[in-house]
């Protein structure tokens, strides 16, 4: 598998395209690909070893297909979120009861999930559009692959994007995908001290949904011990205690959403 | 995480800059890894041996420099070094503290024959 691109484990699949499909992900990637050619050929007497400085980030390539996804959204005034969260923490559900307090602006998602398109059918059947990823043995979206579902997403100018990544506390915290910010989903039955142990995530966090809150009487937890520790590893994050379920603290997550969609740039005046 | 996929990238790199370089092989690979990176050093090292299999790199030594774990102190408002991640600041003793460096994952420079 292209560790970068995922390319050779992974497929985009979505709604059904009239047109036919060209990313078969059997491509190069253009330049990595070459080492093939003449360095491959032994030379005799050249034995003498030299430094070849190179100084670069490992996840260079990553962060090109990043910032090439963060510029087409600033260019469109779509805000992005990369929501991460361990499994079922109630991303989905939360998606879903999002999409319809949200309202009438144009709204997609990025389903990222290593098998089956259940999630994506689960937010088309609220009447979003939504892309399926399976990242097949990956364990957290790309840059790339979110560039190849944002192009079939086609995004609407001032859109919301939710880009729901595979469910994994420690690999989503390293690589960029071209989102505005990332926002953590932690429910109440995982425990407070979820943030120590997987600190990265929490760090790269802007918010915090702490979710399932109606199940706290219920599982002896002290929600006052997550937000410490959420802060402990991130002094900046903000924090929201909702549940998806009952609807409690909806309507701060979705005006929270509508500020930072309003606090987006607009290029373009069409909206 | 995910150290096999690391080395993976690692291997494009190398080879892309092989072919760039005309190397018939590359001997040795140097890493700088940050404190908080993320990077278990033993699952990297595996990882990369088994990689490099097949490539110009195959054999190759790796050598991992260590950077240092760096925050902003929200109390003292300097930046310090500190070893873990949840170490109060070694300064205030305060914990609020926001990493600022040690995340670097980089590959520094290549010994080529």
């Amino acid at each position: 598998m292209c560790t970068v691109c995922g390319c050779g484990e992974s497929k985009v699949a979505g709604h059904s395209h009239d047109h036919s499909h060209h990313h078969h992900h059997d491509h190069d990637h253009g330049d990595l690909h070459f080492g093939h050619g003449p360095a491959g050929v032994s030379v005799p007497g050249m034995s003498e070893a030299r430094l070849i400085e190179v100084e670069t980030d490992i996840l260079a390539k990553n962060n090109i297909y990043a910032q090439r996804n963060r510029a087409a959204l600033a260019g469109l005034g779509a805000l992005a979120l990369n929501l991460v969260s361990s499994p079922g923490s109630g991303k989905t559900t939360l998606l879903c009861r999002t999409i319809e307090a949200f309202g009438d602006g144009p709204l997609a998602v990025i389903e990222g999930d290593q098998q089956t398109a259940n999630d994506a059918e689960r937010i088309r059947a609220t009447g979003a559009k939504a892309m399926q990823v399976n990242t097949g043995k990956g364990c957290h979206l790309d840059g790339h692959m979110v560039g190849h579902a944002m192009e079939h997403l086609e995004l609407s100018p001032g859109a919301m994007l939710f880009i729901e990544n595979v469910g994994n506390l420690v690999c989503p915290a390293g690589f960029d995908l071209g989102e505005d910010a990332k926002v953590a989903i932690l429910s109440v039955t995982e425990g407070e001290d979820k943030p120590l142990k997987y600190p990265d995530i929490f760090t790269a966090s802007r918010l915090a949904l702490l979710n399932k809150v109606d199940l706290a009487p219920h599982c002896d937890v002290d929600l006052d011990l997550y937000e410490t520790n959420l802060r402990r590893v991130n002094p900046e994050i903000e924090i929201l205690r909702i549940s998806a379920r009952t609807g409690e603290g909806m309507a701060a997550w979705i005006a929270w959403l509508k500020a930072a969609l309003a606090a987006k740039p607009r290029k373009d005046a069409t909206r | 995480m995910h150290e096999m996929s690391l080395c993976e990238g690692i291997r494009k790199v190398v080879e892309a800059q092989a072919a760039a370089h005309a190397a018939s092989k590359i001997t040795k690979v140097r890493l700088e890894i940050g404190r908080f990176a993320g990077v278990e050093k033993h699952a990297l090292a595996f990882a990369f041996e088994v990689v490099m299999r097949g490539s110009v790199a195959e054999g190759a030594m790796l050598e991992m420099i260590d950077l240092p774990g760096r925050a902003l102190c929200f109390e003292c408002a300097e930046e310090v070094e500190i070893d873990n991640r949840l170490n109060p600041c070694p300064t205030c003793g305060s914990g609020k503290l926001m990493p600022t460096g040690g995340q670097e994952m980089r590959i520094k420079d290549l010994e080529a024959i």
